[in-house]
């Protein structure tokens, strides 16, 4: 009788769920947590104290490297048409970004439902791929009325490349067996896309929107280097050519960072829409518990 | 309680490019039987399976199944070597796919799912997802799946063959009172003898290149079988037979490996 209930017990600690919750391992996980980010912070810190003392030490000329703290001047006091130009780079980014979504990703279900169609106009998109932007960039600026419209053509050329053959790899990339599953239950092509093929490309989709994100950034950087400052609304990289120009180095440095800022937005806004998405379920997203 | 023929393979050819993966094969399954295709690798067994579920098509010959009586949405259920579950959905709604794919809504099909779930023994898994359960567990959530559409006829192309022994014959078990539960027809394909001569009432044996049927064994022993059987003399006997059939039908090159 005694022996029964003890059995009884250790099950229900089991079926409880009740592995015994180890603490040091929560801390330990809780620790590195803090310190990904602490780490990175500190280092910049340390890096950026540094490059004050020398440029102050050595009284390094503002024209040559200005010191941090004459960037974070020029920041502040430049802070009207800098914020205008990185709105503009902004919205140049995210609407090529978009488009090149909507372009790859039905231009890709197109290639992964017909091959003909695939076979055909493939060609030209390698072609589109592998001529350098800048190379192209003239000549869009020339055929295009509207600078924002050229600017936006050649940075959805750039980011468009990786999220079609991504979307063509990955709405492929279904399980065959499940595949078979759904033709014996006769779904129609429409299920088969919603329920299978969708959700089996998704992890291939986020990779590419990662990647796709930092590229646009570039070659809307790119292209608007190409168009020159030309124009009343232009974004961060007429500003770093402009102050080139009049040799206004620390507002170059000014620039850059807000495009290196805008990068990490990106970057970070992506890599969360990729866990976002796939978190609960994809190997490339799940923490593994050691 | 066998009955009428539900499938009935006539004269069936199946050709992948200059292969004779399926040779003339005409094989006649009734009515609430249990039959295993049991053969070599490369015999066509599962292509013999695969084509009675409609997912390949045939060279030559003819499959029929009987019609249905009932109003279940799928006749068929299939079950793969591997579990082959959506990995980003959970348990629910992998089971739920065959009746979604047939038009029938959540809140009509959530008793049906639960169901299904709880004779495969998942009851309280339906929110985990596939990557958090077992092999064992798994191929349960498959069969859950199988048959959750209400067929007649349940398909499984060698399902148990990827796990260990104790799951194997525990799923063995479960698998045979579910089929006696529903009264449903089974087609097996294994290549162990063991597993057939214990689940089966009846065993094709199937031989390779060209795949073709060489032998066909009803075994008579009382079914559902019972654990004891497993270490009968009857067993023992019939697993014998059976092997010495399935080792005439081998060329020499493959016995000696």
């Amino acid at each position: 009788m005694s022996t029964k209930s003890t059995t009884d017990r250790t099950r229900g600690v089991h079926e409880d769920g009740g592995a015994p919750i180890n603490i040091g391992h929560l801390r330990r996980a809780r620790r590195e947590r803090i310190l990904s980010w602490v780490m990175p912070i500190t280092l910049l810190v340390v890096a950026i104290c540094i490059w004050e003392f020398l440029v102050r030490y050595h009284e390094i000329p503002k024209y040559l490297i200005p010191a941090p703290s004459l960037i974070a001047e020029t920041l502040v006091r430049d802070f009207a048409s800098l914020m205008a130009s990185s709105w503009f780079t902004v919205k140049l980014t995210f609407l090529s970004l978009a488009l090149a979504i909507v372009g790859g990703v039905l231009l890709g279900a197109l290639f992964a439902l017909s091959r003909p169609v695939e076979l055909s106009l493939f060609p030209f998109a390698v072609i589109l791929q592998v001529t350098p932007v800048v190379a192209i960039a003239p000549l869009i600026l020339i055929y295009v009325d509207s600078t924002f419209a050229a600017l936006l053509i050649c940075a959805w050329i750039v980011a468009f490349f990786p999220i079609l053959t991504n979307t063509v790899v990955g709405l492929r990339s279904a399980d065959h067996n499940l595949r078979d599953l759904f033709t014996m239950y006769r779904a129609t092509p429409w299920q088969k896309l919603r329920y299978l093929l969708a959700p089996s490309a998704l992890p291939y989709f986020m990779a590419a929107l990662r990647v796709a994100g930092g590229l646009a950034l570039i070659g809307a950087v790119v292209a608007e280097f190409v168009a020159g400052t030309a124009g009343q609304h232009t974004g961060l990289a007429s500003r770093i050519i402009e102050s080139s120009f009049r040799s206004e180095i620390p507002r170059m440095f000014a620039a850059l960072f807000l495009v290196s800022l805008l990068g990490i937005v990106i970057f970070l806004l992506t890599s969360w829409a990729s866990h976002r998405v796939l978190g609960h379920w994809h190997e490339s997203e799940i923490r593994r518990e050691l | 309680m066998t009955g009428d023929p539900i499938i009935t393979m006539n004269r069936v050819s199946k050709e992948f490019g200059d292969v004779l993966a399926v040779d003339n094969m005409s094989l006649s399954i009734r009515e609430g039987e249990f039959v295993t295709l049991l053969g070599p690798s490369g015999c066509g067994k599962s292509t013999a399976l695969k084509m009675i579920a409609g997912i390949l098509p045939l060279t030559a010959g003819e499959i029929t199944i009987s019609p249905a009586k009932g109003n279940a949405e799928h006749d068929l259920g299939f079950v793969f070597q591997e579990p082959t579950l959506k990995p980003w959905a959970s348990v629910f709604d992998n089971v739920y796919l065959p009746l979604r794919l047939a038009g029938v809504g959540r809140s009509d099909g959530e008793p049906r799912v639960r169901e299904a779930l709880k004779e495969v023994g998942l009851s309280r898994f339906a929110r985990s997802y596939p990557r958090q359960l077992s092999g064992g567990m798994k191929m349960r959530v498959s069969i859950a799946r199988a048959l959750v559409s209400r067929p007649r006829i349940l398909l499984m192309d060698e399902p148990f063959a990827a796990l260990d022994e104790m799951t194997r014959t525990k799923l063995n078990n479960d698998l045979m009172q579910l089929s006696d539960d529903h009264g449903l027809t089974v087609v097996f394909v294994t290549h162990s003898v063991f597993e057939s001569v214990y689940l089966s009432t009846r065993v094709i044996v199937m031989a390779a290149r060209p795949g073709r049927l060489v032998a066909d064994m009803p075994l008579d022993a009382p079914w559902p079988r019972s654990e004891d059987y497993r270490t009968s003399i009857e067993f023992t006997d019939e697993a014998r037979r059976v092997s010495e059939t399935l080792k005439g039908t081998l060329h020499v090159d493959e016995i000696d490996h």
